[in-house]
């Protein structure tokens, strides 16, 4: 084992390029032979590690594969329009996603309204002022955020949020902002507001951790530049928040991903009517709510059909969305690496 | 040298010191909630936490008293189906992609195992009825295990390769310089060397797939009797605080928070643990 020719012939093994250089001698070779041979375990390894990650790539499209086939049915008998469809109605077996296409980005862009600028706050917070010994526990504090089940945020938005929305916060805006169409009806409490405050403590762990990371990728040396010209540290911030600009933006399309699957939470708190309204105090429905709530219900085949297809839309938009976030978050820190 | 000093300069000052405040105001604003959620869940719920919670069955409707005894083994029995089913593939796709660090394939994966972790969890609840419910034609136990082994395959899959990164890359050349074919020094050198980080990452992500509702409401749905057949519905936590929050008695309420308190008392220990492991780790590893 120890002799200098199994040295050689382990490295020759190694590196197969650099070993064809070397013109080895005849015994070598007898010995390369012999180290391929002892290395089947390695082609083993290699193979059933390389086999288990060709599961997970396969995964994904077996998931989209398997909806689209579950969803034939409706996709059929709608067509394209089935997106611009307003009409949901298991009594007539006529099904269109409209409804709760519009609760869906409605609550997540107010999700996003609400949290993006806090999330930039403490992302700034957490990689430009606090002191590391500040930094740590608040970080944690984030992520356990982010750790949460969303069950947990649902149960305590029936109890907590949405009576003090009834009681407090709508009346309120209904009195004062009552000129805006946003803030029109009676306050059940339950509604698109309601929704979208839950998805906005959801998703702001998310913006925040990842812009946070983009932020303290950028070099020190850009701040010390800023410093040295007599910028003031919220100067010096904003020229480091330009140039993390286009990693916030991912970091917000993985938010608006998160926001638009999320599904306990949100179906607990915004009503659950298939109604488009105009006011954020008016309930609403969104895709992932009405597969949770009507999945176990659906009793014809188009019904079941459809809510696939509804699956399959969001599947469709979330991959998406995570796929653009993930190469724009990427491209900026590796930018910044290479930098 | 002080009357040097522009108006504009005291301004940019005072921005500069507003925005800060803000800044700091954010980040306290940020963490209201969760202070918010840990209060509730142990106020409201530790009237329900007693002995009972834990070791007798729900009561029917009306009467009060009893506890989730079958949803806690539900669950149990849940996140080891998925454990079962999610932990080979996360472990070894893990060790792949720590191995072929700059592979091109296995940066599609790694890509693909991110983008996974993005999709909506009910999205993977409807996968799971399609593939397992529906050919069994009854929902299962089995079912729910399959929707939360796809989901813990993201977390876990992307620890095991972090913190198998971890390890130095000399203890790695230490091995392979004595001769030891690369598998078994990733086996028997390098895996043992991350397995504390290893361990509790995937305890971390089963922790997060306990929580999961979403996905199991049409795959294991849920069952008010003690089961433990997998190939029948059963019970899980999750479920039960969903169908508690939504009754109209507050004994039921009630329960429901002691669960969501178990649960996220559960996550909150867990996480606790990582980060100290990690941090050793990041120690141990910062030359």
């Amino acid at each position: 084992m120890a002799d200098t020719s199994s040295n050689i012939a382990l490295s020759v093994a190694q590196q197969p390029g650099g070993g064809a250089e070397m013109a080895p001698s005849p015994d070598v070779f007898v010995e390369v032979k012999k180290r391929k041979s002892a290395n089947l375990g390695d082609l083993i390894f290699q193979g059933s590690t390389a086999f288990f990650a060709f599961l997970v790539f396969a995964l994904v499209f077996l998931m989209a594969y398997e909806m689209f086939r579950g969803s034939t049915l409706s996709i059929d008998k709608f067509g394209w329009s089935f997106l611009w469809r307003e009409i949901w109605d298991p009594v007539q077996d006529e099904y269109g996603a409209l409804v709760f296409i519009f609760g869906t980005l409605v609550s997540s862009v107010l999700a996003l309204v609400l949290a993006l600028p806090l999330s930039i706050g403490v992302a700034v917070f957490l990689s430009e002022l606090a002191p590391r010994w500040l930094e740590k526990p608040v970080s944690f504090l984030i992520e356990l955020l982010a750790a949460i089940p969303s069950i947990v945020y649902g149960l305590w938005g029936i109890f907590v949020l949405v009576p003090w929305l009834r009681v407090s916060v709508e009346p309120m805006l209904a009195k004062n902002l009552k000129f805006l169409p946003l803030f029109k009806g009676a306050p059940y409490g339950f509604g698109m507001l309601a929704a979208g405050i839950i998805l906005a403590i959801m998703v702001l762990p998310i913006i925040t951790s990842i812009s946070r990371d983009v932020l303290k990728a950028i070099p020190t040396a850009q701040r010390e530049a800023a410093l040295a010209l007599g910028a003031t540290r919220w100067e010096t911030t904003r020229i480091i928040l330009s140039d993390a600009r286009s990693g916030i933006l991912g970091a917000t399309l993985l938010g608006l991903g998160r926001a638009i699957g999320e599904t306990m939470a949100v179906t607990m708190v915004i009503g659950n009517r298939p109604e488009i309204s105009s006011s954020l105090l008016a309930p609403g429905y969104t895709m992932a709510s009405v597969i949770a709530n009507e999945f176990t219900e659906a009793t014809s085949d188009m019904y079941i059909s459809s809510l696939i297809e509804i699956a399959l839309i969001l599947f469709a938009v979330t991959v998406l969305l995570n796929a653009a976030a993930r190469i724009i978050v990427w491209s900026v820190t590796n930018k910044f690496k290479n930098a | 040298m002080k009357q040097g000093y522009s108006k504009s300069h005291y301004w940019r000052k005072s921005k500069s010191a507003i925005t800060t405040f803000l800044c700091l105001l954010s980040a306290l604003i940020a963490v209201v909630p969760l202070f918010l959620i840990f209060f509730y869940s142990l106020s409201q719920g530790i009237g329900a936490l007693n002995l009972d919670f834990f070791i007798k069955m729900p009561k029917p409707v009306g009467e009060s008293g009893g506890g989730m005894a079958n949803a806690i083994v539900g669950t149990g029995i849940l996140i080891g189906l998925g454990t079962l089913f999610g932990l080979p593939i996360s472990l070894f796709t893990g060790i792949y992609l720590a191995e072929h660090k700059h592979g091109a394939f296995a940066s599609v994966v790694r890509f693909l195992t991110d983008v996974l972790s993005g999709i909506p969890s009910i999205v993977v609840g409807v996968v799971a009825y399609i593939v397992v419910v529906l050919p069994m034609k009854h929902f299962s136990a089995l079912a729910g295990g399959v929707a939360l082994g796809i989901l813990m395959i993201p977390t876990a899959t992307r620890t095991t390769e972090e913190m198998l990164l971890l390890v130095p890359q000399s203890i790695r050349e230490a091995g392979l310089a004595l001769g030891i074919a690369r598998w078994r020094v990733t086996l028997r050198v390098i895996l043992p060397t991350a397995l504390r980080g290893i361990t509790t990452g995937i305890l971390l992500a089963l922790a997060r797939a306990a929580g999961e509702t979403a996905p199991l409401l049409f795959t294991a749905l849920g069952n008010r009797f003690w089961s433990t057949e997998i190939g029948q519905p059963i019970a899980s936590l999750s479920v039960f605080i969903y169908d508690y929050a939504k009754a109209p008695f507050s004994d039921w309420n009630r329960q429901a928070w002691a669960a969501a308190f178990v649960l996220i008392f559960f996550i909150t220990i867990l996480n606790v643990i990582f980060r100290f492991v990690t941090r050793g780790r990041y120690a141990g590893n910062g030359n």
